[in-house]
């Protein structure tokens, strides 16, 4: 059989001024502008967003679990990229 | 006419057109065409009902004979429930609903356009809030006329229909009386008269787009301000008012 | 990597509490039992939409009216997250669907049963929303990934469906004698089917146990429903109304309540087709699926029409 479902997008919704967008969940939809007003209807439905990004869904690309180890462990010992690492005398205030 | 009593009837057309679409759009909700939908048209139908009750409320102000918006809403009978006709129409298949919900959404939203310019305040105030909501309505059944007038075969010959058929329906939106008179003399609500022909233009804009042709202008039904309904109204209040009525006087 | 190697790795993530994410290793046998739960629990969420829906049009007053259709809405919005949940291990939303209409997947049982009255949309909040409550909580904590945020999220949701109903029976308790008795009625039918909302007891349940060892499910299915009763049982008080069970009362000792028989028979015979409204529902169902396959056509080809416009163009 023929398969006829509209293709699946992922929802952001930002939940207000200034802040970033969020995945907020998924949701079918023939186009964008349908998506987009299906997020509205879907996912902002207790006033949870001031705007709304949809992406359709096969267009994301993510890591894999097998590289994650090699993608992320490395970065765990850079203990220099944080600001505790180093000394500064009290004396000099806030730095 | 005196001012009040033109007003009392304004209110309560509104809040009829509000109620009963409402009503009916609510008829959908678990049988929608896609799940994404369901929960759209559902949320066209909180709408009008919410609009509803800011509108009974206020008519029961008006008239100052202490009704609240349920005794209003759900004991009247028939003649004195004024909701234009296109409003009590059946549900139909999903491409009726879209073509009378399209008409509905593209008169209403001129209609509260104006009336956010009431020169009562808080008619100016429900409008104001209510067509947030209303535009919305429109967006989305505009998006659905074009989707069904310009997707396949088969929905471009329903929804052609659907439009055909309801079309001597939308007449009734614009007869105006004596009430209607009041009105407009005193800056509460637009003329409809002057409302029509924009109506017009935007829907043979809407269809056009959509590949559908706009319905000849033939004989149109009318009598809904006088609460001469179609024979579905009946049956739309023997489902509303079955609580009310079997079980008079209750807080439920 | 082994299989060997990836097993445990997957088991040492559910032994350390870590979610499982969709496009991790998984035994077939945990996409097979997350699955069926999901889509079980998704077919619940919408097929439960229908002996409710009964009463929109005859819902008493504007406030019910919004109210009943707000919460039914959330609903379909709740099976919609459940579905997406279940797209995530590779399968389609109308694959699952078509397995509900094939009759190959379940849903709840509960939802099998009549709405008859206004106080049983009452009921069905308080006990039916309330006794899916206890489960849900507790899937919060389910170990797939995407199941537990939708939990969350429809957690957060139902926050009001059980008030909702709770409301509808403290108006009519507080009403006149036969409002009471209208009250009275839809607990007593409704009592025992939302017992069996969580299944057969653990020894009887085919994936109970399984479905422990994986995090997926938290809790028993025992030790679910007795939740649900000794909270249920202060409500009911005072409301007034006498919950449809003569052996239900205080054990001391044990610090909960002890209370009758399930009828298993009943059940079983629902879950098989026999109940009330096994026809209907499904019916419903189909005739909404078959009755949008144009609308939902349309706006496919639509999207297809006006995106080969678009590349026209801009050639």
């Amino acid at each position: 059989m023929e398969r006829k479902d509209w293709p699946l997008w992922e929802v952001f919704v930002r939940s207000k001024a200034g802040l970033s967008h969020k995945h907020s969940g998924s949701l079918h939809a023939p186009d964008a502008e349908m998506a987009i007003s299906n997020a509205r209807d879907v996912y902002t439905r207790r006033s949870e967003g001031v705007s709304i990004w949809v992406v359709e869904s096969k267009h994301i690309h993510s890591t894999l679990e097998t590289d994650s180890e090699s993608m992320f462990d490395p970065n765990e010992d850079k203990i220099y990229r944080h600001p505790t690492f180093y000394d500064i005398p009290d004396e000099v205030g806030h730095m | 006419m005196e001012k009040k009593q033109a007003l009392f009837n304004y209110l309560l057309r509104l809040a009829d057109n509000s109620a009963i679409l409402g009503h009916k759009l609510s008829e959908w909700c678990g049988h929608g065409p896609e799940l994404e939908e369901d929960i759209a048209i559902i949320n066209t139908a909180l709408d009008l009902l919410g609009h509803s009750r800011s509108l009974y409320t206020y008519a029961g102000e008006v008239e100052g004979k202490g009704k609240t918006e349920d005794d209003l809403a759900f004991l009247r009978i028939e003649r004195e429930y004024k909701n234009a006709l296109i409003t009590e129409l059946p549900n139909g298949h999903y491409g009726d609903t879209i073509a009378r919900q399209y008409l509905f959404d593209q008169f209403n939203y001129l209609l509260f356009i104006e009336l956010e310019k009431s020169s009562d305040e808080t008619v100016a105030a429900i409008a104001a809030k209510a067509i947030k909501e209303i535009r919305y309505h429109l967006r989305r059944s505009i998006e659905w006329t074009l989707r069904l007038g310009d997707g396949t075969e088969e929905s471009h010959a329903k929804i052609q229909e659907a439009f055909d058929d309801v079309w001597a329906y939308t007449g009734d939106l614009f007869v105006q009386d004596d009430s209607d008179l009041v009105i407009i003399a005193e800056g509460i609500g637009p003329d409809l008269k002057a409302i029509q022909p924009i109506w017009r233009e935007k829907v043979k804009a809407t269809l056009a787009e959509a590949t559908l042709l706009i319905p000849e202008d033939g004989w149109m039904h009318s009598g809904s301000k006088q609460g001469r309904h179609t024979e579905h109204m009946g049956h739309i209040l023997s489902e509303l008012q079955y609580m009310q009525r079997t079980y008079p006087g209750c807080e439920w | 990597m082994s299989e060997h190697e990836l097993q445990a790795i997957f088991d040492r993530k559910i032994e350390n509490e870590v979610k499982i994410e969709p496009k991790d290793w998984m035994p077939d046998a945990y996409r097979k039992n997350v699955l069926r739960q999901m889509s079980q629990h998704a077919h619940s969420e919408i097929v439960g939409m229908l002996p409710e829906g009964n009463w929109i049009t005859r819902a008493p007053s504007l406030r019910r009216k919004v109210a009943l259709l707000a919460k039914i809405q959330d609903e379909a919005g709740h099976g919609l997250y459940l579905y997406s949940a279940a797209e995530t291990l590779g399968t389609d939303r109308e694959r699952i669907v078509l397995d509900l209409l094939e009759g190959k997947a379940k849903y709840s049982s509960i939802f099998n049963y009549p709405a008859l009255t206004w106080a049983d949309i009452g009921a069905v909040g308080w006990l039916v929303d309330g006794a899916a409550i206890v489960n849900q909580i507790m899937l919060q904590k389910t170990s797939y990934g995407p199941y537990s945020r939708a939990m969350i999220r429809i957690c957060k949701e139902e926050s009001f469906h059980q008030r909702q109903g709770y409301e509808i029976l403290l108006t009519l308790c507080r009403g006149t004698e036969e409002q009471k008795a209208m009250a009275q009625d839809a607990l007593n039918r409704f009592w025992w089917p939302s017992l069996m909302m969580f299944g057969p007891s653990d020894k009887d349940s085919p994936h109970s146990a399984q479905s422990m060892a994986w995090k997926v499910k938290r809790m028993g299915n025992d030790e679910l429903r007795q939740k649900f009763i000794d909270q249920t049982v202060k409500q009911a008080d005072f409301l007034g109304l006498t919950l449809p069970d003569p052996d239900l009362k205080w054990n001391e000792e044990k610090g909960q309540y002890d209370w009758g028989q399930i009828d298993w028979e009943e059940f079983y015979n629902v879950i098989k087709g026999n109940g009330p409204c096994n026809k209907e529902r499904l019916a419903a169902r189909q005739k909404a699926y078959d009755n949008g396959a144009w609308v939902r056509d349309a706006a496919t080809a639509y999207a297809k029409k006006r995106a080969e416009r678009k590349n026209k163009e801009a050639a």
